[in-house]
């Protein structure tokens, strides 16, 4: 496929936008059982703000995958059967909740909803906070599931596209979130960062596991079965477009295999590895985490490009030769 | 419930590119239209076509063939791009089968022309929305038009009558007949879409020569066959006998 | 689920539109199917085929369906054109100037040549459809130097069938299909029949006949072929001697076909002493008036064992043999002299040749033999023969065959083309059903009876040139030479080195012209000829010559006037540019006295008429022609006092005649005052609404029982002669042995009384008119070192594209936007060629840079291409970098006009030593690499060409919607 710079963004933003929000409702949380010190609305409500200019990015960046942006409303009506229009309902779900969790910080609207016997206060950013996590998984799920669900895009028919969204998104929220508290709550930048280096070790196993499989699939289309010709020797003369097509614009990268080869440990090295050598020096400095979530960002749209890059359409069978 | 559909007889086609020109021109000016084309007159010109005919060989000389393969939207019967489609403007005609894109509806986010394996979706660049063979679904109708024109502009086109249109479900149409009589088959049927346009192999017509058609008593080397004359003086049984 | 939809897809895309569907013909190529041309709002919304048109019964091809991107198109000429003064003559700066002007510089100049010396105004026109009328403006003008395509097409294929059985494939016979078994095609790619060719090979198909290809490339109508025989190129005439040598030496041909219609039987004098020397022996029968064959032959009767006149009732000739008559000459039939002509081509032999095994070669003739002799078709169609035998059925042997260019563009092709037609012959598929067929005004006599003039006083001031500029010689009194034996055409047509020259020699016209031999010329006019691109052979060195100046400075070709509807390679090269309408825009007649669509049950004839107004100032070439020959008082354009005679083009179609009254015009359908007679009549003044009203077409359906055999077919003769189609009725033998050839010959040899060739010709006379087909190397293939050029190359057309001229259309350039050079993928393998690599292609001429692309579909020794679609850069209206000159390449660069000198300085056009034909396909090239450094563009490149006043730009955007709103995108 053709990497769409719209897509890798969309998806690659809104997944660390996820993953931020994960990240601070999960404090939040663990503060709430009092195993993290509270910290105060504004670390939360600024938190949320970048989570949502995070998703506010990506959502402008989808604009510009539509031909059409003036009729983009109506992609939500297909949500019984398409995952794109799931995701298009979700994501703005996502964040009017994320929303109002911001609010309920920065205003300190807080009224409490109930307190459970065991004493706790369930307030209204808690509530909410919950929600959004459900919705942040839902987003994950529909993002993830509009590529899964291509049962011919083999590369990605696979629940691993499903569990390395939520692994990659959360990955570059929590190396945020470091950053993020190292900043301004320097004394929780551990707590982030500890999660951080336990989630990007599991994206890089998933997204390892994904390559594996992916190296090993075989083709289940063949020119064969493309054109219904037994014969084992089959070459394309002409395509019948000599100065291209849609169909060789969207679906073939255009890149070498040698840069497809060269790709691979870049996203793996700047996406996983080094974040995580970075991580593991135990120096939460703004700087360090900094640098380890640009890196990791940078690696991520190079992991995403890579993603849509691998992913061999079987139409392209039919594009072969230019004759 | 009615299926219509193309059936191309590959036995038949012979590449011309009537089906892809003549498609091109009534969809531009059809409810389709325009069918936009980019650098028409430059570099790497390219259009919006709904249907495109390409070449492939098979084998190696001297056993080879040439194959001609005309390809266009299939109408699938479990057509994948539509229930992706995020606007519902991918759909399947409930009466007919064909499976169309609603222009007024379609947002251009290219997500069908994923789901479809075939290749057979194309956006169109200016209007940015999804375009497709429509099977002439504003031909097919129309009611100004005489019956014998209300077929799809490929198939009126085409010089070989490779292509045939009907109803695949009607057992008694020609394009069943042809589908089940010469060995009709769909494209990647691996993935289960039921393609509706079905295509019709290569038959072979082969010639067998018995040895004794070689050999035979009204050769007509005979008749000027100038047998010797011998001579009269020659000695002959005459000369011997007595009878 | 989905909701109801919004764009309603029935709905009509434009509310209120008018829309009104005009019938014409379509001209997007030469084929002439019947088009409805659907308007909406004025504007062109759609072209379909007519279904009640006979010769494509509705269907349309990719050219024909994209006719609305010629019509509207950004090449488009609008305004006759003057090279500015002081502008270089190719640099492409011209200015608008009127049509008065236009006509008053062309008169002025062209009445100073017609009153001096003629012959220095040339006229030649490309793939045009109206040879009558150009013809007889050069005619009327009184220059000798006017002819069209044909010579550098399919002249071979024309004369080798026409001086065999009197008709030829191309446009007056082809293979019926309807009826056929075995079906053969040779050297065919797309063909002048193109779309009812198509469907008749998928009926043929369908019905199961067996289609066997010989082609040294598989692509198009081979593809589905049943078998395809890869052959190497120049050597199909080596096959089939080989299969007319197994057929007879099975017995596997047609005898009674033999007997009684071919002259197989006739006596040939073997007295190498005599005048007569290879002539049949006449008996005193006194010879007729007339310009053919009078039936005064002998045969060796089996039952009486004497000599008897051909045909005598209950005679029954020995086809083999010898014999010596009562004078004691030693005569043998024609046959006997086949059967030892092609003893020594054995199917073992041409293998060698051909890259054919031998068995399959004997497989093909056994196929042949036995579908033929063993699926006779009996037709229950009574009929009597030109002998007044009356038939109760018309039979037939089911065997058809097609060939075009594959065989004619050769050097050897008049030859290879004999031996086809003979091969057919021994089949007797000729005229009969299942067989070959022709299409009237086919058959004619051997040769056709109209000639070209045969002295140089037939040029002379203000007077019409007496004769036909092209005609069939006979013999060599009828050469157009003079007493040298030199030539009088520019072209040297019909002289001693290409006698039976009968369409001209095109392809040699600029060569000579530049040259001065024969002579200088002043003016050249072109009508619908790419001539600086890919009509002409040796396109870069003819590009030179046409801007080449001599001492004095003053071009070579003094003025040079084309005219275009396009902005073509060519128009850079005029002085002055003639726009033209395009066909939607045009009257024009197929008419019978050109190239009419008959079909094989009888005489069809049809026209275009405008269903468009005319863009800008374009004025139809033919309007031109009547105006300029009013103006030059030629004397079919004016009364007698020198007044106009036709008002414009229609009126002139409707009104003129051959010879006052004879009733017979250009247009067959619908004469006499009220339109009830047909063939023949006075004019009628509705003659063009009939027309339209009859979707554009005349078919006069012949009765069943002139449908076959009309070589011999009583019934069908005198109806022919009734009607002013051919001047004779007797019959059309076939000339298995070719009397004709034997002239010249003769000549060669000094026997003759006829005029004899110059000395350093008469070698080349005496060798290649053989009475007998032969095989010989093709000449360019002679005199090539082959070591050195291992490969042949050679060209195809493209079904989506029509020479040069569809680049300018948006949507057929988008299927073949450039072209690349096939190669066998083993050949490419073993020169270090990769698969799309750039390569050099390089002949003994010249060598151009283009891509190579793998196939198993093409002989290992063949390289071949898709003609016609590189062009030059600018050309067309295209922008510089399109693909078309920066990936597209052009073969003619590689190809030469002339073979290589002579031991004396001279050269012979690259043509065929009998006929002229142009043998583009005789060239030998080798192929590499390019180099790493070097560009990836084609070469030769030339300076781009620019854009005239009164074309419109090129929009980078085309969003086309006939006569609606265009939602999206300019258009
Ligand atoms: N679409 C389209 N149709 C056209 C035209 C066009 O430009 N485009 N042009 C029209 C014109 S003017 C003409 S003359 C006709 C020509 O119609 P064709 O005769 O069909 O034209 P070519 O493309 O020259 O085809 C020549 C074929 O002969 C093969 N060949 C070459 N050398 C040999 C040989 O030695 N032996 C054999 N057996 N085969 C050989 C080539 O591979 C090729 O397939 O087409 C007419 N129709
Ligand atoms: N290498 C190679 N060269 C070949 C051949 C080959 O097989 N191989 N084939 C040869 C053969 S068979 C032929 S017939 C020739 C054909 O060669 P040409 O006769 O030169 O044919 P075109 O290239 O189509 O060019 C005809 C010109 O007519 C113009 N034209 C189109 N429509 C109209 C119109 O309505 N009015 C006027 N006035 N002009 C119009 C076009 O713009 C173009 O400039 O090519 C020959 N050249
Ligand atoms: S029009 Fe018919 S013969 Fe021509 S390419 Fe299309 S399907 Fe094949
Ligand atoms: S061919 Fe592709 S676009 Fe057409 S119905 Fe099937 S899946 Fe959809
Ligand atoms: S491009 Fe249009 S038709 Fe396709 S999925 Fe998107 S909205 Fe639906
Ligand atoms: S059915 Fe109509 S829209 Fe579809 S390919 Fe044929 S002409 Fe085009
Ligand atoms: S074959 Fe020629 S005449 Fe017929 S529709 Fe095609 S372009 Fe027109
Ligand atoms: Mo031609």
């Amino acid at each position: 496929m053709k990497p769409a710079f719209s897509v890798i963004f969309l998806t690659t933003l809104i997944g660390a936008a996820q993953g931020l929000f994960l990240a601070l409702f999960t404090h939040q949380s663990y503060a709430l059982f009092g195993l993290l010190p509270m910290q105060s609305d504004d670390f939360y409500g600024y938190g949320t703000l970048i989570v949502l200019a995070l998703l506010a990015a990506g959502l402008v960046a989808s604009f510009f995958h539509l031909g059409r942006p003036e009729r983009a409303w109506r992609a939500a009506t297909q949500w019984r059967t398409s995952w794109l229009s799931r995701e298009v309902i979700v994501l703005p779900a996502f964040m009017g909740v994320a929303f109002l969790f911001g609010v309920s910080h920065l205003f300190g609207i807080r009224p409490e909803i109930v307190t459970l016997p065991s004493g706790m206060v369930i307030d209204l950013s808690v509530i909410l906070g919950a929600a959004g996590t459900l919705l942040a998984f839902a987003l994950f799920v529909c993002t993830a599931m509009i590529y899964a669900c291509l049962r011919f895009l083999r590369e990605w028919h696979s629940p691993l596209t499903v569990i390395n969204y939520i692994l990659m998104g959360g990955s570059s929220g929590f190396v945020l979130a470091a950053f993020y508290a190292a900043s301004f709550a320097p004394d929780q930048a551990d707590f982030f960062a500890g999660w951080a280096i336990i989630i990007t070790i599991l994206a890089l196993i998933g997204r390892a596991a994904s390559l594996f499989r992916n190296a090993r699939l075989k083709p289940t289309s063949t020119i064969q079965t493309a054109i219904g010709v037994k014969h084992p020797q089959i070459t394309q003369r002409s395509m019948g477009a000599m100065g291209g097509s849609f169909n060789t614009r969207e679906f073939f990268h255009g890149k070498s295999a040698g840069f497809l080869r060269a790709i691979k440990p870049a996203f793996l090295l700047l996406g996983f590895v080094l974040p995580l050598v970075l991580l593991a020096l135990g120096l939460f400095t703004p700087a360090l985490l900094g640098l380890a979530f640009i890196l990791q960002y940078a690696g991520l749209l190079a992991e995403r490009w890579f993603f849509f890059a691998q992913a061999n359409h079987p139409q392209n069978l039919y594009y072969q030769t230019i004759g | 419930m009615t299926q219509l559909a193309l059936v191309i007889d590959l036995n038949v086609c012979v590449g011309c590119s009537a089906c892809v020109t003549s498609c091109k021109e009534w969809n531009t000016s059809g409810s389709a239209g325009p069918l936009v084309d980019e650098r028409p007159y430059g570099e790497n010109p390219t259009g919006t076509f709904f249907n495109r005919v390409q070449t492939y060989e098979m084998g190696t000389f001297p056993n080879s063939e040439t194959m001609h393969f005309p390809k266009s939207c299939l109408h699938c019967e479990d057509p994948p791009c539509v229930p992706v489609c995020p606007t519902g403007a991918s759909y399947k005609r409930k009466e007919d089968g064909i499976v169309l894109v609603d222009y007024d509806k379609c947002i251009g986010c290219k997500y069908c022309s994923w789901a479809c394996p075939y290749g057979a979706r194309e956006i169109d660049e200016k209007q940015k929305v999804m375009k497709k063979c429509t099977l002439c679904v504003d031909r097919i109708y129309d009611m100004t038009m005489p019956e014998a024109d209300r077929k799809p502009s490929c198939v009126k086109a085409c010089p070989t009558s490779a292509r045939l249109f009907g109803d695949i479900h009607d057992p008694e149409s020609e394009v069943s007949q042809a589908i089940r009589e010469d060995g009709g088959y769909a494209l990647m049927p691996e993935w289960g879409t039921h393609p509706s346009n079905h295509y019709l192999p290569r038959r072979k017509t082969k010639m067998k020569i018995h040895a004794d058609e070689l050999e035979r008593a009204d050769n007509p080397l005979k008749l000027d066959q100038q047998l010797p004359k011998p001579d009269k003086d020659q000695s002959t049984l005459d000369d011997a006998s007595a009878w | 689920m989905p909701s109801t939809p919004l764009h309603d897809p029935l709905a009509p895309p434009v509310a209120g539109a008018t829309t009104e569907i005009k019938k014409t013909t379509c001209y997007m190529c030469a084929c002439r199917c019947g088009i409805r041309v659907h308007l909406r709002n004025g504007e062109v919304r759609y072209i379909d085929g007519n279904p009640d048109h006979p010769l494509n019964g509705g269907v349309i091809c990719a050219k024909g369906s994209s006719g609305i991107m010629k019509q509207y198109s950004p090449a488009r000429l609008t305004k006759p054109l003057r090279r500015k003064p002081g502008s270089e003559r190719g640099a492409g700066e011209f200015e608008e100037i009127s049509w008065e002007e236009t006509f008053s510089i062309l008169a002025e100049r062209l009445g100073k040549l017609r009153a001096t010396d003629p012959k220095k105004f040339a006229l030649f026109t490309g793939r045009d459809q109206m040879q009558a009328l150009t013809g007889m403006f050069a005619r009327q003008f009184g220059t000798p130097n006017y002819a069209a395509h044909g010579g550098f097409c399919s002249v071979n294929m024309a004369a080798g069938m026409i001086y065999t059985i009197g008709g030829s494939f191309w446009e007056f016979g082809g293979p019926d299909l309807e009826r056929s078994k075995l079906f053969i095609m040779i050297g065919t790619a797309e063909d002048h029949h193109s779309n009812p060719l198509k469907v008749a090979l998928s009926k043929f198909k369908r019905e199961g006949g067996r289609f066997i290809s010989i082609n040294p490339v598989r692509t198009g109508y081979s593809a589905i072929a049943d078998e395809w025989v890869p052959i190497r190129p120049g050597t199909d005439g080596a096959l089939f001697l080989a299969i007319i040598h197994e057929l007879i030496e099975l017995g596997l041909y047609d005898r009674e076909f033999l007997v009684r219609y071919t002259n197989s039987g006739q006596l040939v004098n073997l007295d190498a002493e005599h005048d007569e020397f290879g002539m049949f022996v006449r008996t005193e029968v006194p010879e007729e008036e007339g310009c053919y064959d009078p039936q005064n032959k002998l045969w060796w009767d089996r039952n009486t064992n004497k000599p008897v006149v051909t045909h005598t009732e209950g005679a029954d000739p020995f086809l083999r043999g010898e014999f010596k008559l009562s004078d004691g000459t030693p005569v043998k039939p024609a046959f006997q002299l086949l059967k030892e002509r092609v003893a020594e081509y054995t199917p073992e032999w041409a293998e060698g040749v051909t890259g054919i095994s031998a068995d399959t070669i004997r497989r093909l003739a056994h196929e042949m033999g036995i579908t033929a002799r063993d699926q006779k078709i009996e037709l229950p169609i009574a009929w009597t023969d030109s002998w007044g035998k009356e038939h109760s059925s018309v039979t037939g042997n089911p065997v058809a065959f097609h060939a075009m260019r594959g065989l004619a563009a050769h050097s050897n092709g008049f030859h290879t083309i004999r031996a086809l037609s003979i091969l057919m012959t021994l089949l007797g598929t000729i005229d009969r059903p299942g067989g070959f067929r022709h299409k009237p005004p086919f058959p004619r006599p051997i040769p056709p009876c109209a000639r070209p003039p045969n002295d140089p006083r037939a040029v002379q001031p203000n007077t019409p040139l007496d004769g036909m500029p092209l005609g069939w010689p006979a013999d060599p009194d009828d050469l157009f030479v003079d007493k040298e034996g030199e030539p009088v055409r520019i072209d040297k047509g019909f002289s001693w080195e290409y006698p039976l020259s009968a369409h001209g020699l095109m392809h040699n016209v600029i060569t000579n012209a530049w040259r001065g031999d024969p002579y200088k010329i002043d003016t050249l006019l072109l009508f619908m000829a790419n001539m600086a691109w890919n009509s002409t052979m040796n396109t870069s060195e003819v590009r030179k010559m046409l801007t080449d100046k001599d001492e004095n400075g003053e071009y070579k070709i003094p003025n040079i006037v084309v005219c275009d509807a396009f902005h073509s390679e060519t128009t850079a090269f005029a002085d002055l540019i003639l726009p033209d309408t395009t066909y939607l825009e045009r009257h024009d007649v197929m008419s019978m006295l050109d190239r009419p669509i008959s079909e094989f049950d009888g005489p069809v004839d049809s026209v275009r008429i405008p269903v468009m107004p005319r863009t800008g100032e374009c004025r139809p070439f033919q309007e031109v022609l009547i105006e300029l020959g009013t103006r030059l008082k030629l004397p079919a354009f004016v009364t007698a006092d020198g007044t106009r005679k036709y008002r414009d083009y229609p009126d002139f179609i409707v009104n003129w005649e051959t010879a006052p009254g004879s009733g017979i015009g250009f247009l067959s359908g619908w004469r006499g005052k009220g339109g009830e007679k047909s063939m023949k009549g006075e004019p009628n003044p509705n003659q063009w609404e009939m027309y339209a009203k009859n979707d554009c077409v005349h078919h006069e359906v012949l009765p069943r029982s002139y449908q076959f055999m009309r070589n011999w077919n009583k019934g069908y003769l005198e109806w022919s002669q009734r009607n002013g189609i051919t001047r004779y009725s007797e019959p059309i033998l076939i000339h298995l042995y070719s009397e004709v050839m034997q002239k010249f010959r003769l000549a060669a040899q000094g026997k003759s009384i006829t005029r004899q060739p110059p000395k350093h010709l008469a070698k080349r006379v005496e060798t290649y008119f053989d009475p007998l087909p032969f095989y010989y190397e093709p000449l360019e293939t002679q005199a090539s070192d082959k070591q050195k050029y291992p490969l042949s190359a050679v060209t195809q057309r493209p079904m989506a594209m029509y020479h040069s001229w569809d680049s300018q259309n948006a949507w057929l350039r988008q299927i073949h936007a450039h072209n690349y050079l096939y190669v066998n993928a083993q050949t490419a393998k073993n020169a270090g060629i990769a698969d799309g690599d750039w390569i050099w292609c390089e002949s003994q001429w010249g060598k151009v840079r283009c891509m190579a692309r793998y196939s198993e579909s093409v002989e290992p020794g063949t390289v071949w291409t898709w003609n016609a679609i590189g062009k030059a850069a600018g050309a067309w209206n295209l922008t510089p970098d399109a693909n078309e000159s920066q990936q597209g390449f052009l073969l003619n660069h590689l190809i030469s006009e002339e073979l290589p000198k002579q031991a004396d300085g001279s050269r012979f056009s690259n043509s065929d030593p009998i006929t002229g034909q142009a043998a583009w396909y005789d060239v030998r090239v080798r192929i590499y690499k390019a180099e790493a450094g070097e560009p990836t563009q084609t070469s030769p490149q030339f300076p781009p060409m620019k854009q005239y006043p009164g074309m419109k730009q090129a929009p980078s955007w085309l969003a086309y919607f006939g006569g609606g709103k265009k939602k999206g995108g300019a258009k």
